[in-house]
């Protein structure tokens, strides 16, 4: 095939229209947590393990006893977040001393898993930021498990109607009639905490609290609070033990950028304005006409 | 003074107090602390050979709490104990003598079994103005102990004040209140922290000095590991409730009632090294804090007793490592991995489809093509 001038240059306009879409950075702000959203602050010194929150996290969502032990248990202990598990505590070792975890769904402020459900399943509460699943939306595709960057969704892989589970921040236990924030969410990890490791409220207010503890004791923590701007903020907040860093409690780095910012940024950013589909299209049409004109031509 | 042991009373051939009962006696004190069955037979020997081990007993700042426990053991009871297995020289509570005819007995006593007896110290020692809050006959606790300790084969603290202050060393402290391995610095001292004191880790340690002339393993801390190896929390009674986060919310609770874990009301024993939940105190079941319903407040522990707020819970850096079956997971879960075999066995299966389809285009190919030629 040969390119006449003419078309060449058509072509180039399409192409440089294509290009000129604006840049991911520019194309979609950064999310903020709204002023009302809630979340949890899991101080990790405090904890001492003892997993109630595990046990009352089971009865309040009435999920069932775990069959996957660990080995050699007696008894209910899930090793990982799971089909029937929303909560778990875990022991890390780091720099020869123990520390716990506690994981659950983060409750980001700007979540994958919500950027990548093509339902809207899972979806992110405008006032109160907790990212909640609807079973009657879900597919079972499972692209919430892959997208989340704390291996938080899990599956339901030995039933027939399968769900996906993750904390929901227990907002079936919120009531009109309790106090304050628990009328929006009640979680019962934080009812329960012998300690008050775990505590919940207004994310603004857990985050200042944190910030307190750090100023206060600066010797007990190391000097961040995972979550104030990770992955691009989460509502539930983490403290850690001085030369205990977050990656051995299984936080990874994963930057302060939420993966959808960039994600949604080039696949929403293909389409802006419609300019690079239409762009393309018309090319295709060019083509198309030059080759069938060719044809025509060779035929005739 | 406590010539009474062996005066018209020899416990190997008495009629009233037979060879048999005597052996008894000494399998019931080596079983009591763990001991082996054989160290009885042993024990028996060396008591009747007149070769019993003699106990100088030291009383400073303390409430005799230790003594009285001590004399409600009932295997061997006290009296089996000082009239046949021990020769209990000098103890200011036990004994008839006083005054000069007691500061004699003592003498006596470390003269007389120089380099062999056990000094047992109960109570914590002053050492603010010069030693003047406590005197026995006219000397200081600080000189007695260390006159006492010079000469002796073992030196044992029995309670929480002899072994780190105690109650008299709480802040403020105002007599300058020391435990015993704290004056007696540099030599081994054998600290039975407890308030009171379990009496049979006294018993162990003392009847397993006197038997084979060694002492228990020590901990950092000198105090035995046979009985202070383990945290409470490990063989607590209520540890299936702290496993379960059933938790006495406060005093009186159903919670409470229940028998419910009492860590949030304060409960030291986490962090606590001591056997209380396997033995319990003068053989009542249930008698030691927690089985009665009340938080351990760390009585075995230099930094929580009569330190740390009573009803305040502790911080989870002073766990011991948890370890064993089914604790807690890790971080990252282990998953199962994949065999070699089932790799080579995927491969093959991959690489035999992959010719097969090869072939069968082969085979397709050149009749297509002629078909369209």
């Amino acid at each position: 095939m040969k390119l006449s001038r003419r078309e060449l240059l058509t072509g180039l306009a399409a192409a440089g229209a294509a290009a000129a879409v604006p840049s991911p950075a520019e194309a979609r702000d950064r999310k903020v947590a709204e002023a009302g959203s809630v979340g949890m602050l899991y101080d990790s010194t405090l904890c001492i393990g003892c997993r109630a929150c595990v046990v009352k996290c089971k009865e309040a969502n009435q999920l069932p006893q775990d069959r996957a032990t660990l080995n050699g248990a007696p008894y209910d202990a899930p090793p990982d977040l799971n089909g029937t598990t929303k909560n778990v505590i875990k022991l890390a070792a780091a720099g020869g001393r123990s520390a716990f975890m506690k994981s659950q769904c983060m409750h980001c402020v700007d979540p994958a898993c919500v950027s990548v459900c093509m339902i809207g399943a899972l979806a992110k509460n405008a006032s109160t930021g907790i990212v909640t699943y609807d079973k009657d939306g879900c597919v079972g595709c499972r692209y919430c498990q892959v997208a989340c960057p704390f291996n938080v969704p899990k599956f339901n892989w030995d039933k027939a109607a399968p769900q996906i589970v993750k904390c929901e921040l227990c907002r079936h236990r919120g009531e009109p009639k309790k106090p304050g924030v628990r009328q929006i969410a009640d979680p019962a990890c934080c009812e329960v905490c012998p300690r008050g490791a775990v505590v919940y409220g207004k994310r603004s207010d857990l985050l200042q609290e944190a910030q307190r503890r750090l100023k206060t004791q600066p010797d007990r923590y190391e000097a961040k609070v995972y979550g104030d701007q990770d992955a691009g903020g989460t509502q539930v907040l983490y403290l850690t033990a001085k030369g205990v860093p977050f990656r051995a409690l299984g936080l990874p780095d994963v930057g302060d950028e939420a993966a959808p910012a960039l994600s949604e940024s080039i696949s929403h950013g293909i389409y802006y304005g419609m300019v690079a589909p239409v762009a393309l299209f018309g090319a295709a049409l060019l083509t198309i006409r030059k080759n069938r004109k060719q044809a025509d031509e060779e035929g005739a | 003074m406590f010539e009474i042991a062996t005066r018209g009373h020899d416990p190997a051939t008495d009629d009233a107090f037979g060879r048999r009962d005597f052996l008894k006696v000494c399998t019931l004190a080596a079983a009591a602390v763990g001991l082996p069955a054989s160290a009885a037979e042993k024990m028996a020997q060396k008591a009747s050979s007149g070769a019993k081990p003699a106990l100088i007993w030291l009383h400073f700042q303390e409430c005799t709490g230790c003594s009285e426990s001590l004399l409600r053991t009932s295997a061997p009871d006290v009296g089996e104990l000082i009239l046949s297995l021990v020769s209990l020289d000098y103890h200011e509570t036990l004994m008839a003598a006083a005054g000069h005819q007691a500061e004699k007995t003592l003498h006596d006593a470390i003269a007389r079994s120089k380099g062999k007896y056990i000094c047992i110290i109960e109570g914590a020692i002053p050492t603010k103005a010069s030693g003047a809050f406590c005197k026995v006959g006219g000397r200081t606790a600080v000189d007695i102990v260390n006159e006492t300790a010079a000469s002796a084969g073992a030196i044992i603290a029995i309670g929480s004040c002899a072994s780190f202050g105690g109650i008299p060393a709480a802040d403020p402290n105002p007599t300058g209140a020391q435990g015993a391995p704290q004056v007696l610095a540099g030599k081994t001292v054998v600290t039975l922290p407890g308030c009171p004191a379990n009496p049979y880790n006294l018993l162990g340690t003392a009847l397993q000095y006197a038997t084979f002339g060694t002492l228990p393993a020590l901990d950092e801390l000198g105090r035995p590991k046979f009985a202070y190896g383990r945290v409470i929390h490990e063989d607590c009674p209520r540890r299936a409730h702290f496993d379960a986060g059933r938790f006495a919310q406060r005093f009186g609770d159903e919670g409470h009632r229940q028998g419910y874990c009492l860590y949030k009301l304060g409960c030291k024993g986490p962090a606590t090294h001591a056997n209380c939940s396997l033995n319990h105190f003068v053989e009542v079941p249930g008698a030691w804090p927690i089985g009665i319903g009340h938080p351990c407040f760390g009585c075995t522990e230099q930094k929580l007793a009569f330190r740390a707020p009573l009803h305040s819970t502790v911080d989870a850096k002073d766990f011991p490592p948890l370890t064993g079956p089914g604790t807690y997971p890790p971080i990252t879960a282990e998953r199962g991995g994949i065999s070699p075999l089932a790799t080579g066995l995927a491969g093959l299966a991959v690489g035999a489809a992959a010719a097969g389809g090869y072939v069968a285009s082969r085979k397709i190919s050149p009749d297509g093509e002629k078909k369209e030629e």
